[in-house]
């Protein structure tokens, strides 16, 4: 029963997450995470404040359906499908611990010293996730779409601006982990 | 009968995130530390196939299902706003440790203060909404 609950190897992750990009593109559609939340501020009428949000939004429904979707997904796995725990390189996880006491590597699914529900009494964690958030809200619409729609999606189309955000998807991340985390942490 | 195929789809793809732990913070702080091939290799085996799937679409010509066009349209030329927005995209992708997709995995695996990082990710399309006539692209 034990190998249920272990993680996918990524030869069996990338082929699956390409199958679902086929399936969308097979009914018409195309894998993107992100756009769901332009069709969220449009029908909840941003159209008011911005004419980005004023476009036919009921007809981007589905999108809302696959995020659901994926937050039930995660649910059953989180669940049914998996004991709860990350296992990281050991020097990274070391590292976490002596650089920025991050010591749940190993033992949580996410960095319990972020994201457990009692430090949030801690003003920063929220400013954090907020910020966070922010970003990748912001970013992805500027860039026109997330990893899925530029790295998996826009990549497989061969499409060079997909590759541009793509560039600047792996300028930011290191700028953020090797640059400002040892200010921020 | 529509919505159901999208949310089945959905339940497949956020149980791959999951259990790939591609929704995981540790996952993606390994990853721009280069302390794995794991994530590389999910994006990398996704792209050999995505190319290759693609390319045999457009040479055989193959239509959805509906008989329409396929999604494959190419993306306007520029390259300030891949860029720009690709580099904030990324800042933020490190800082909380999630991009969009895992948000709503995560938010349905139960953590709370996921919901925060999709407030913020909701005012910030928002906000590119209010300002994005003033930025380059």
């Amino acid at each position: 029963m034990e190998y249920i609950y272990e993680p996918w190897p990524w030869y069996v992750a990338g082929p699956l997450i390409a199958l679902v990009m086929f399936i969308l593109l097979l009914i018409g559609k195309q894998l993107g995470m992100s756009s769901n939340l332009r069709t969220a501020c449009a029908a909840v009428g941003a159209g008011k404040a911005s004419d980005f949000f004023k476009f036919n939004w009921k007809a981007e429904r589905w999108n809302l359906m696959v995020v659901l979707g994926a937050a039930i997904g995660g649910f059953i796995a989180s669940t049914y499908l998996s004991n709860g725990t990350v296992k990281i390189n050991p020097r990274t996880a070391q590292q976490l611990s002596d650089d920025y006491n991050i010591k749940s590597a190993g033992k949580a699914y996410l960095p319990t010293e972020i994201f457990a529900a009692e430090n949030l009494a801690d003003p920063l964690n929220i400013v954090i996730l907020l910020i966070g958030g922010l970003l990748v809200g912001f970013g992805a619409r500027y860039a026109g779409g997330c990893t899925s729609g530029h790295a998996i999606s826009g990549l497989s189309n061969l499409q060079l601006p997909s590759l541009i955000a793509v560039i600047g998807f792996f300028i930011g991340g290191l700028v953020m982990i090797h640059l400002l985390y040892p200010i921020i942490f | 009968m529509r919505y159901i195929t999208y949310l089945v789809i959905g339940i497949f793809f956020g149980i791959i995130m999951f259990k790939s732990e591609a929704a995981s913070w540790f996952r993606i702080y390994e990853m721009f530390n280069f302390g794995s091939f794991h994530m590389y290799g999910i994006i990398g085996s996704a792209l050999v196939l995505g190319v290759t799937g693609v390319q045999l679409i457009k040479r055989k010509n193959i239509k959805p299902l509906d008989g329409g066009e396929m999604s494959l349209q190419p993306k306007n030329k520029s390259v300030a706003r891949y860029l720009i927005g690709g580099t904030i995209f990324g800042l933020g992708w490190a800082l909380a440790g999630v991009c969009p997709g895992p948000i709503y995995v995560l938010a349905g695996a139960g953590y709370i203060s996921i919901l925060i990082v999709l407030l913020g990710a909701v005012l910030g399309t928002f906000l590119y909404g209010l300002i994005k006539d003033r930025l380059p692209h």
